[in-house]
């Protein structure tokens, strides 16, 4: 054979490969054992196979953005709406117009520029020890740095994106300055230095190591379900506020198309299965998370722990101003 | 050939004057596996064309000053505990008789197997406030205070637990050769044996415990886990709060060239000590003159060697097993022997890769000495002190910008339309474990070439030996405990890894520690104990096969 032969065919075979049934990659930084069963559902469903590869947010950015205009990924999966709005600063995600997703998710869980939208959403809550604290003594965030709490407050590190999100979300209300005087408070109350998860800050409330924590609800419900006899309760912070930080502090995990994506309208059509309510209970349940759905009730545990008012400002504040929140919180020397 | 330059005669330039490298077979290859490991360094400091001026100013202002503080008494901390544990335990093991000596030889490795993040946990699980000891201790005698285990202290001491194998495998290596004829020669000129060990048996094995310390110090800077358990802030959390929280990668890959700087400096000192010394001198093993303790003695050294046993590794073990059983029934599936394969799959191979070239570059160094080979060596190992997911990332970059040349020359040329060439396979994989691990295989080939003196070299020439045959006949068989150390440290090392795994891996390629990864992202950490002890139980299977060969070579020289 000629080289020019030779050429010819490998090109031929290049091309001729058959796209045997259609395909979506995602990237995921919510974790295999929390998207494969709804992966598996939506490959039952339709017939579309689904490839994805879990990563931190941080390395699967630099992955998409290294990899520019060939990467395989059609989807980028996150946990946190500061992930989200990163990955849409850096050009990672394209606009997509979509009357289900905007039907389906509420408009402060989603992009403004509907390049991201939340498929569930995670409450920040304060939890007190039930047997130390009436509910009547908390209110809010704000007040958890009032002296009376001197020694009584156990809070998870500020390196987590979750405290980072909450604390920017005070920002927009009451600006830089009075809002690392609040942090400082915050740090003054505290019982013992930061814990690395939540798990750990409700387990010293727990043990009366302090009265009072702010964790994540699904954190909660996945400690009572393994110890029910822990004296833990659930209080919903904010609620009569009427300034902009009214409300629990809600954060999201979404999704987005790839601005290279392959396949974009494979992506879309399975981001707006997740939104839909044959995958919303599947994909918010399996974490104890709340659907981003309104229409679509919680799990019969979650459910129990009462309905709230969610703080109304959009989630991507939390990650326009995440930068400012960090700042502050390690001049307020919140560890 | 590079085999041509065997023959060549040896020089060590004097000190203080630069000589220019000749550029020999030898240096070229050094050079190349240099340059391989210095790509992403070189990606990293390519930041600096980028200053963010206002995150580095905040960082410079309220997190440098605590972290450098922090960082150096976690070096120095770390530096005394693994020196400590692991120089006393290698002599007690080496050179002395007491009951279970046997046993603790192989047993002390253990925790090698052990992910150094597992064990904090576990340690804070059962010491914090909230654990059964103070919890059982207030319920007895009411409010009490313990010194707090989520502190510097705590730190320093479950790291020097997890690290102190490092240096206690590399210096029994050099005690079972050296110690008794140092003792010998310590007790002719009057010495007791404790002055014998502090005077003779300890300095001459300095370079030794050099090389493991510095394993030891480099995993320390770049460790994530064990920090985050602690919060405990180090240059490599703030690295990651640069990226993750401040959203700035060029600033985080700032502060990982400031961390590289660091190393470099230490190991300008390491170098420095270690150029004064001289090596040779391998004896017969010491099996048959080991010190006969008193029964007194040898109950303590029993004692000492069981505690250090049971907290850096039965007592974690024993936790994650219990965990394990709770989470088993739902989590352990079919699924498991895919992951297991996968990961003493790659251990294994990337072990061999990292032996190999770790061989070829200590013995670019044999061959050519000069100040040039050094640094080349020194740099090529310095992704061993890098935070792994900035490594990741600095790796990824380069093999992404080559795909999307070759993708794109490919559909030029030859209408090819896929979108991964190298991305995605093993190679990249394979080579990124290389670029991590290469100082966990040279450390211990390069010391073992060390005890191997030129008197041998030029025995063997004279005796009409090649410079093939000198490798092949008189070199590997004494380096074999050196490279089975090596390799040891490789596999279990890559059986660990986390952040190079999760972004280099093809498709479907899920490890044992990418499963830990998936457990803990959700802060699950009892689910992760299933995957973390098959881990443990992998990453045994080198240390049997390390105590195995040492049981069949017990009279021949160690390397």
């Amino acid at each position: 054979m000629k080289p020019t032969q030779l050429l010819t065919a490998f090109a031929l075979c290049a091309t001729a490969l058959p796209v045997l049934a259609e395909e979506v990659v995602v990237y995921s930084a919510r974790n295999e054992q929390l998207i494969k069963p709804l992966f598996d559902a939506y490959t039952r469903d339709t017939g579309v196979q689904i490839k994805f590869i879990t990563d931190k947010e941080g390395p699967l950015m630099a992955r998409l953005k290294a990899e520019g205009r060939n990467t395989p990924a059609d989807v980028l999966l996150t946990v946190d709406a500061g992930n989200l709005w990163q990955a849409s600063e850096e050009e990672l995600l394209r606009p997509i117009r979509s009357k289900i997703l905007t039907a389906n998710v509420p408009a402060h869980l989603r992009d403004p520029g509907n390049e991201w939208f939340g498929l569930s959403v995670r409450a920040r809550t304060l939890i007190y020890n039930t047997s130390k604290v009436k509910p009547a003594d908390l209110s809010t965030y704000e007040d958890l740095a009032n002296p009376k709490w001197k020694g009584r407050l156990c809070l998870r590190t500020s390196k987590k994106v979750y405290n980072q999100s909450l604390v920017a979300m005070m920002v927009t209300e009451y600006g830089e300055d009075k809002t690392e005087d609040m942090v400082r408070g915050w740090v003054n109350n505290l019982a013992t230095s930061p814990f690395p998860d939540d798990t750990k800050a409700m387990e010293a409330v727990a043990a009366g190591q302090c009265d009072v924590t702010l964790v994540n609800t699904y954190y909660y419900g996945r400690l009572m379900e393994k110890n029910p006899s822990l004296p833990l309760g659930i209080f919903w912070p904010n609620q009569n506020l009427k300034n902009k930080a009214a409300g629990v502090h809600v954060n999201i995990s979404g999704a987005g198309v790839t601005r290279n994506a392959k396949n974009p309208a494979g992506a879309q059509k399975l981001i707006e299965w997740l939104s839909s309510d044959k995958a919303q209970n599947l994909f918010a349940d399996a974490n104890l998370e709340y659907p981003v759905n309104p229409k679509i009730a919680p799990d019969k545990t979650v459910a129990a722990w009462g309905e709230f008012k969610q703080n109304l400002i959009n989630v991507k504040e939390a990650g326009s101003l995440q930068v400012q929140a960090v700042k502050l919180m390690d001049r307020a020397g919140y560890k | 050939m590079l085999s041509d330059n065997l023959d060549a005669p040896l020089k060590t330039p004097s000190a203080g004057v630069f000589v220019w490298p000749r550029f020999s077979g030898w240096m070229l290859l050094a050079l190349l596996i240099a340059a391989l490991v210095l790509v992403p360094v070189a990606v990293t400091f390519s930041s600096f064309s980028h200053i963010e001026g206002d995150t580095l100013a905040h960082l410079t202002e309220f997190v440098l000053p605590g972290l450098i503080a922090n960082t150096l008494w976690l070096v120095l901390g770390v530096g005394i505990g693994v020196s400590v544990l692991g120089v006393s335990l290698a002599w007690l093991v080496a050179m002395c008789e007491f009951p279970g000596r046997r046993l603790f030889n192989w047993a002390l490795l253990l925790p090698l197997a052990l992910p150094a993040y597992v064990t904090a946990f576990v340690a804070i699980g059962l010491l914090d406030f909230t654990g059964p000891l103070q919890t059982a201790l207030r319920e007895a005698f009411g409010p009490i205070t313990l010194p707090e285990i989520r502190s510097r202290g705590g730190v320093i001491l479950v790291m020097s637990l997890a690290l102190y194998p490092y240096v206690y495998l590399i210096a029994k290596n050099a005690f079972s050769t050296q110690g008794a004829i140092a003792l010998e020669a310590a007790q002719s000129l009057g010495l007791s044996r404790t002055q014998g060990f502090f005077r003779v048996a300890l300095p001459m094995a300095r370079p030794w415990i050099a090389a493991g310390l510095m394993l030891a110090l480099m995993e320390t800077l770049a460790d994530f886990g064990t920090m985050a358990i602690f919060n405990y802030d180090t240059f490599t959390t703030a690295i990651y709060k640069a990226w993750y929280s401040l959203f700035s990668l060029p600033a985080a890959a700032q502060l990982a060239s400031i961390l590289i700087l660091f190393v470099l400096v230490a190991v300008v000192f390491e170098q420095r000590s270690r150029a004064k010394m001289r090596y040779g001198a391998v004896g017969r093993s010491a099996a048959s003159r080991r010190i006969k303790l008193s029964p007194a003695m040898a109950a303590l050294a029993l004692l000492y060697a069981s505690t250090v046993l049971a907290i850096a590794f039965i007592i974690p073990v024993t936790q994650l097993a219990l965990w394990a059983r709770d989470v088993m029934a739902d989590d352990l599936d079919s699924r498991y022997w895919a992951f297991a394969w996968h990961s003493l799959l790659l251990a294994g191979m990337g072990a061999l890769i990292v032996v190999g070239v770790s061989l070829l570059l200590a013995y670019s160094g044999r061959q050519r000495p000069s100040k040039t080979m050094i640094w080349t060596q020194r740099l090529a190992t310095i992704g061993y002190a890098f935070p792994g997911a900035v490594l990741a990332v600095g790796l990824f970059i380069p093999v992404a910008w080559l795909d999307n040349w070759l993708i794109d020359t490919g559909r030029d040329w030859f209408g090819f339309e896929g979108h991964e060439v190298l991305k995605g396979t093993l190679l990249v994989m394979l080579l990124a474990y290389l670029v991590r691990f290469l100082a966990v295989g040279f450390g211990p080939i390069e010391s073992g070439l060390h005890r191997i003196t030129r008197n041998v070299d030029e025995a063997a020439r004279n005796l009409g030996t090649g410079a093939a045959g000198l490798l092949t006949r008189v070199h590997l068989p004494m380096l074999r405990a050196s490279l089975f150390t090596a390799a040891a440290f490789a596999f279990v090392d890559i059986m660990k890894e986390m952040p190079i795994t999760l972004m280099t891996r093809p498709f479907g390629w899920d490890t044992l520690a990418v499963r830990v990864f998936e457990m803990t992202s959700e802060g699950e950490w009892e689910r992760a104990a299933l995957p973390s002890l098959a881990i443990v139980i992998a990453g045994i299977i080198p240390i049997i096969l390390l105590t195995w060969r040492g049981a069949h070579s017990q009279n021949q020289p160690h390397g």
